[in-house]
């Protein structure tokens, strides 16, 4: 004992801090359509190295190569390229609007539209997500009316949630997006809840789980494994690794792990990992993971590997705490750069189409913004009745309730 | 009218409402094959099969959170935490999830979940498996807590729990579980099956949730108890010879204040008693409601017993459980007073 050397304590860091040149270098990146595309009943022993591979589908010139490829239409596909441009477009109208005023807070999706629209597009009508506040594009892809989203945005007098939750925190039962919590992983467990619901019931119907890199350091991240293991829930556990946790580097939720999708090795769980920039990939995955919880194959962890490249929040300032320039140096591209290069070799886009779309995208965008607005925004116009504050926590209201409302004078 | 055990109450009434209603699951550590470790549950998975009564792994919050999933789906799950005492790690999941989903998604999404728990001290539990938890759901909006205080209630308050439309916590007095209790250590449990409160009707009941029940008539002073307290409040009274009205107040939230009102406006003195410990109890709240609302009536201090501000002893556990004594002084000093 007496020779011991002193304890050390350890302390990740990331590679590089503000000032430092960006070095993705040991994000190591297979080639697109390098990695196998396993049967959907492939045993989750048999499939261990996809948990530690990437999957990819578009490679560098554009084309869509290897067993992933080829799920989807000229159509579809031109339909998620306007999805991810109509996000990115949202994002910079509400970024803007709060830092007008207009509203107290936002979150954007910059860099990571594709994880959320090309997923929505795998699912059907009825399946349950059970979102983070960073998947506004399964609302997106799904056509939710972006002025309802606007007006929950600006907490006004149409916003649908009544004022009482913080924007970006949707709800939409019709839409399969389940109501957003503030609290990390909860919604995880849920999610796998849902689903063993659905085959209790004999339904058909899946759900999905979302959670970001930093949060699978939750406990609920690892009850959920654990019950969606051992009941074979048909559900969906998506990781969105997006590197960074506000301001904290994914090494240190992931510990020693290899990848977060290796994770779900332990609990004997099919685990992959996926291009989160790739729209293609992204489908082609989630499509498999679906009809395996469809098939009662059981559940199925994808990690998404994307990159944040904008602020956590508005509340936000990244340039403290990681290079100006690492999002340009992120090694896979810019998801709708990528699609629409895609589209272009396809064929089926130019240019001047992207151009037009944009713009037409951008006028869809301002038209939901005049008529939210037109209810009000946070500070002016239109609010939801103080009377809103007491209705609805029970579907009955108690007489303790009763009695407080009254002394509110409303 | 067959009289049964608060544990066989608690049964029947689980099996009535899975009988009735396809979309109640009953699930938890214990509960499946085995039937729960108070044996709440057995013989349902044997009845209803797998996929309406299981086992589950050892993880509260997955249990809760599961469960949540379960009641946004449609399905009605009533889950068992193994003791009150291990519902901390649920404790997220409950206050933060379940209580709000109706709320914070406008009526989009509802959670019907009943969580039971077994509660209270008096069987020489110690510090892990005595706790009484309650005025942590009660401080929570969103909630509703109910604490039946003999096996006819606990089935009719169970099965109202599970056709609530909202999040209900079952705590159940483990001391209870088997027959009343005086809370005289050396006295030993009467069977239910001498107690009137013992006769539990076949079939569907509901005992409605928020409505107090007068357990004994008096004009000197008003006992507000709960659970175990309403049978150490009986004693209590016998033993003074006081002419203590005891009011059973069987669901928190939502109180039946109008009841307590009553009582209290006709005795002009109070008592409350409580199991858990006594600093920010729900004694505490409700104190401030009877004072709030008779104060121009009251004729002495409102009384409060409860638990020390300690955790739960194992060997001194019977210093530590308010019995009749400790009540009786406080009643003798609202007369007094």
């Amino acid at each position: 004992m007496a020779d011991s050397a002193p304890l050390r304590f350890h302390v990740p860091e990331p590679e590089v801090r503000p000032g430092d040149t960006p070095d993705f270098s040991k994000v190591v990146i297979p080639e697109a359509g390098s990695v196998e595309r396993p049967p959907v009943d492939a045993e989750p022993e048999s499939i261990r190295k996809l948990a530690f591979s990437i999957i990819r589908v578009l490679n560098r010139k554009g084309e869509a190569v290897g067993p992933w490829a080829g799920a989807l239409t000229d159509a579809e596909l031109t339909d998620g390229l306007r999805h991810m441009m109509t996000l990115r477009a949202f994002d910079a109208r509400m970024q803007m609007a709060q830092r007008q005023g207009k509203t107290s807070f936002y979150m954007q999706h910059l860099g990571e539209e594709a994880v959320s629209t090309a997923f929505r597009k795998a699912l059907e009508k009825g399946d349950m997500n059970f979102p983070t506040y960073r998947q506004a594009g399964l609302l997106i892809a799904d056509a939710y009316p972006m002025v309802d989203m606007m007006n929950q945005i600006f907490s006004n007098d149409h916003d649908p949630l009544k004022g009482r939750q913080l924007p970006v925190m949707y709800s939409s039962r019709e839409h399969g997006f389940f109501t957003i919590s503030g609290n990390l992983a909860t919604q995880f467990v849920q999610a796998v809840g849902w689903a063993m619901a659905s085959a209790i019931s004999g339904d058909t119907r899946i759900a999905a789980a979302w959670i970001g890199d930093g949060s699978t350091a939750e406990s609920d991240f690892h009850s959920a494994l654990v019950f969606a293991s051992t009941y074979k829930a048909p559900v969906i556990l998506n990781v969105v690794n997006n590197q960074w946790a506000i301001s904290t580097f994914q090494g240190i939720a992931r510990g020693g792990a290899g990848t977060f999708a290796a994770r779900g090795l332990g609990f004997g769980i099919a685990s992959l990992r996926v291009d989160g920039n790739d729209y293609l990939a992204v489908h082609a995955v989630a499509k498999w993971a679906a009809e395996r919880a469809r098939s009662n194959l059981g559940p199925t962890l994808v990690e998404y590997v994307t990159y944040r490249a904008g602020a956590h929040s508005t509340s936000d300032d990244p340039s403290a705490y990681r290079p100006k320039t690492e999002s340009d140096a992120w090694p896979l591209g810019d998801p709708i750069l990528r699609l629409k290069n895609h589209l272009i070799v396809r064929g089926i886009w130019s240019e001047e189409r992207h151009k037009q779309a944009e713009a037409e995208v951008m006028d869809g965008v301002i038209a939901a913004q005049k008529e939210a607005e037109r209810h009000g925004t946070l500070h002016s116009g239109g609010k939801p009745s103080v009377r809103d504050i007491f209705e609805g926590l029970y579907e009955e209201m108690p007489p303790h309730l009763r009695r407080q409302r009254q002394q509110a004078g409303v | 009218m067959p009289r049964k055990t608060m544990i066989e109450a608690i049964r029947d009434g689980l099996d009535v409402m899975m009988d009735r209603d396809k979309r109640v699951v009953v699930y938890g550590e214990d509960v499946g094959y085995f039937g729960g470790v108070f044996r709440c549950t057995a013989g349902l998975q044997a009845k209803y099969g797998k996929t309406r009564c299981f086992d589950a792994p050892i993880n509260e919050s997955g249990i809760v959170g599961t469960a949540i999933g379960m009641a946004a789906y449609g399905l009605r799950p009533c889950v068992e935490i193994q003791f009150a005492d291990y519902m901390y790690p649920a404790y997220d999941q409950l206050t933060q999830e379940a209580s709000r989903l109706r709320y914070r998604s406008a009526g989009d999404f509802t959670c019907p979940l009943v969580v039971r728990m077994p509660t209270g001290g008096g069987i020489f539990g110690g510090q892990t498996h005595s706790q009484s938890p309650e005025a942590l759901f009660t401080h929570v909006s969103g909630l509703k807590t109910v604490v039946p205080s003999n096996p006819v209630d606990a089935k009719g308050l169970l099965i109202a729990a599970i056709e609530d439309p909202d999040p209900v916590i079952v705590l159940e007095p483990k001391r209870l579980y088997n027959g009343p209790f005086d809370g005289h250590h050396d006295r030993p449990v009467t069977s239910w099956s001498k107690h009137e409160l013992g006769e539990v009707p076949d079939g569907h009941y509901v005992v409605p949730l928020g409505k107090a029940a007068i357990r004994r008539e008096g004009a000197a002073v008003t006992v507000l108890a709960y659970g175990t307290m309403v049978h150490v409040a009986l004693a209590a009274a016998e033993e003074t010879g006081i002419d203590a009205e005891v009011i059973d107040l069987r669901t928190l939230v939502p109180l039946d204040l109008d009841t307590i009102v009553a009582s209290v406006n006709k005795t002009g003195r109070c008592v409350v008693i409580h199991e858990a410990t006594t600093t920010s109890g729900y004694g505490a709240e409700l104190v401030a409601l009877v004072q709030e609302h008779c104060f121009y009536r009251l004729e002495a201090p409102i009384g409060r017993v409860a638990g020390w501000d300690t955790p739960y002893p194992h060997a001194q556990e019977w210093d530590y459980f308010p019995g009749p004594a400790r009540v009786g002084r406080a009643l003798v000093e609202a007369m007094e007073a």
